[in-house]
């Protein structure tokens, strides 16, 4: 009689939920919940600010111009013959994309707290939304970056965009897959651990220094390639500023290497995701 | 009739304290005793619960067997801590049950909060939005509903401007028409009654009234308003430290409330209770009510006067405080305040305060009564305010035979807080 009875029962609250019931179905009933986020972020992010989003443009252009003076002219860092500036700004962006991922689903428990506390929806809908809404801020950027290079080439600039570009998909999605499995792993280890939440900001930091972003990965020792190359995000720097300035070490076997870490990360991050949300109200 | 939610021995488990690198120690701890697939250790230390080790754990509920049928509105009620809360939250999915589990038929929805996630820089428009989609409303029902929501938020002029230039009363009247027509099958309701101003409460109950009696929604609701719970709910659970101690009809259930805590729902002596209600200046002992005779009494012939009485004592007060009673309506709303006592130094002592309610003067309700003693004289003060320390409930032996009562003819229920008798005149003057 049990049995039969389960069928007609909508939900089954139990103490934990099995590893891969990840509930998708929920998620996508819920699309339109993602869509009101990525929408609210963006419309209230530079609200009561007079630059507004300009902002999207001043944050990667500051950084571009530092990384120009300091590393290019004082430091005087191999730039693989691409112009300084450009190569700063290629990898700012593409950088700047992670980084915020990873940053900004970090704390999704921690942050909100208040509205997990007092209702219940797919959890997974606010990182997923931060994925996208910083997406748009890395389209604006994005673009910011192809009128520099248009720029630079015709006057005559050593710039060549090559088919590679064709690959642009595939990294933004390599990026946004680190960016949300590592973020939602140390996302959901907050909520019991918040040393975690110290470590992810200078981490990050720390993280774009092993990873090509202020120097080309050939101007980097073969004794060290190693490790640079053991981070997942080297190849995805590199094959963006190789299809669209045509300098930089693209390798298949880099890419599927990030591919794969990124499946890794993402399965991890999701799994532990989904055990944390059903409890971390009781620790957070 | 057939049961929509079916609690299978829950129970939930808080761990109290801190965090700490104690906490990654026990987790370790747990995560190799379940490599060994040998029980986990901090469940075993919650059984032990008298055990030293198992004061760091509270069990929030223990092993709740409850199910609830379609279409019955079923009032949570216990005192602070009894796990009322956790039951919601439990049902909300908010938090994972410790063990045992829950089915459920239907959608759920939840008043726990109102006007959570509401976002200050977005308008009251965009915000329902949000907010709806939040509560888990498509966005074609939001559409379809939009013009009701304003309505019954009554913000229509305000409806493009950032919430955040809203009233208070605004917000709570906005976020609670949002969750209102959500349309759940089943509804969570944890006493968020207690905001907005009485008119906007009235339209609160109202419309959860209307849920469950029009639509045949099944409602689960949370309160210390005996007075509420009664007047809404048809079946009651009382917990008691996180175990079901009754649960079935809400008049023996609220009854049983009062009994369980060497109180009834007309005489508390919280000096039996163990329980310390007031402050530096003064301690409440006892709140009761008596007929004119001196019996106590929890029900009322509607045209008999009544005795309030509080006892409390005094120590070192600054001025002669003011014991007030305050008569509060089934529906949540305050019928009146009356204070006695005079102007003047305060004595040490222990002293009795008696009110008398004239009969012909309340409705046939049942009437929450609160306890307060206030310093008005020179400084702002209270020294305790019991709510709903005693309950009367007012009886209309409907009998038409009897000529003083104030029916006046009228059959059925008559409307109104108060049902006062009052000097009449009629007169033919042509």
């Amino acid at each position: 009689m049990k049995s039969n009875a389960d069928i007609n029962w909508d939900y089954i609250i139990r103490p934990q939920r099995r590893w891969l019931d990840l509930r998708l179905g929920e998620l996508w009933r819920a699309r339109n919940l993602i869509m009101l986020f990525v929408w609210r972020d963006f419309v209230t992010y530079y609200k009561q600010t007079i630059l507004g989003p300009l902002w999207y443009l001043i944050q990667p252009l500051i950084t571009s111009l530092t990384f120009t003076v300091v590393f290019g002219n004082f430091a005087k860092l191999s730039t693989d013959g691409l112009p300084q500036f450009l190569f700063y700004l290629a990898g700012t962006v593409v950088w700047g994309y992670f980084s915020a991922c990873l940053t900004k689903t970090s704390n999704v428990f921690t942050s909100h707290a208040n509205i997990f506390g007092k209702v219940y929806f797919p959890r997974l809908t606010v990182p997923i939304s931060i994925l996208l809404s910083n997406l748009i801020t890395l389209l604006i950027q994005f673009l910011l970056f192809l009128a520099f290079m248009i720029y630079f080439s015709s006057s005559g600039a050593d710039v060549h965009p090559n088919a590679t570009i064709l690959l642009l998909p595939i990294l933004l999605i390599l990026m946004a897959g680190l960016g949300l499995g590592f973020g939602i792993i140390i996302s959901a280890l907050t909520t019991r651990y918040r040393d975690l939440q110290f470590l992810v900001t200078f981490g990050a930091q720390l993280w774009m220094y092993i990873t090509p972003v202020v120097y080309p990965l050939s101007s980097v020792p073969e004794t060290y390639r190693w490790l640079v190359l053991a981070n997942p995000m080297t190849s995805i720097v590199e094959t963006f500023r190789f299809a669209f300035l045509g300098a930089g070490i693209v390798e298949t076997t880099h890419l599927l290497y990030s591919l794969v870490c990124m499946i890794v990360v993402m399965l991890i991050g999701i799994l532990i995701f989904n055990r944390v949300e059903r409890t971390f109200m009781d620790t957070v | 009739m057939s049961s929509v939610i079916v609690f299978d021995g829950v129970s939930k488990c808080y761990r109290l304290g801190s965090i700490g690198n104690q906490t990654l120690y026990q987790d370790l701890n747990r995560w190799w005793a379940k490599v060994r697939r040998k029980p986990d250790p901090l469940l075993k230390i919650m059984d032990a619960r008298d055990g030293k080790d198992g004061d760091q754990f509270i069990w929030a509920l223990r092993n709740i067997n409850l199910e609830i049928q379609h279409g019955e509105v079923v009032g949570v009620i216990g005192r602070n801590g009894a796990g009322k809360s956790t039951l919601l939250k439990i049902l909300s999915q908010i938090t994972a049950p410790t063990t045992g589990e829950i089915k459920i038929k239907g959608r759920i929805a939840s008043l726990l909060e109102v006007g959570t996630g509401f976002h200050p820089e977005l308008t009251g428009r965009e915000n329902i939005y949000l907010n709806g989609a939040l509560l888990g409303m498509s966005k074609e029902e939001i559409q379809r509903k939009f013009d009701e929501i304003v309505d019954f938020s009554d913000v229509e002029q305000f409806i493009d401007t950032p919430v955040k230039r809203y009233s208070s009363g605004m917000y709570v009247r906005l976020a609670f028409a949002v969750a209102a027509h959500i349309e759940p099958d089943i509804l969570l309701v944890d006493e968020v009654l207690a905001v907005g101003d009485a008119q906007f409460q009235k339209k609160c109950l109202g419309k959860i009234s209307d849920v469950s009696q029009k639509e045949g929604r099944t409602v689960l609701f949370v309160s210390h308003n005996m007075g509420m719970i009664t007047s809404l709910c048809k079946k009651a659970v009382l917990l008691d430290n996180g175990c079901i101690l009754v649960e079935g009809n809400v008049t023996d259930v609220v009854t049983r409330y009062y009994n369980a805590g060497i109180s009834s729902p007309y005489a508390v002596d919280f000096r039996k209770q163990g329980k310390k209600v007031g402050d530096q200046y003064a301690t409440l002992l006892e709140v009761h009510i008596e007929d004119m005779e001196g019996n106590l009494i929890g029900e009322v012939d509607i045209r008999a006067p009544f005795k309030l009485k509080m006892t409390y004592d005094l120590h070192g007060a600054p001025v002669a405080p003011r014991p007030n009673f305050y008569v509060i309506s089934p529906q949540g709303q305050y019928v009146f305040v009356t204070g006695g006592g005079e102007k003047g130094k305060a004595i040490d002592g222990t002293y009795e305060a008696t009110c008398i309610v004239p009969g012909n003067l309340l409705n046939n309700e049942t009437y929450t009564i609160d306890a307060a003693l206030l310093y008005t004289d020179s400084i702002f003060h209270y020294s305790f305010h019991e709510r709903g320390a005693v309950m009367i409930t007012v009886i209309d032996p409907i009998d038409e035979t009897i000529e003083e009562t104030t029916r006046y003819g009228m059959s059925g229920p008559l409307p109104g807080a108060v049902r006062p008798k009052l000097p009449w005149e009629v007169r033919k003057i042509a």
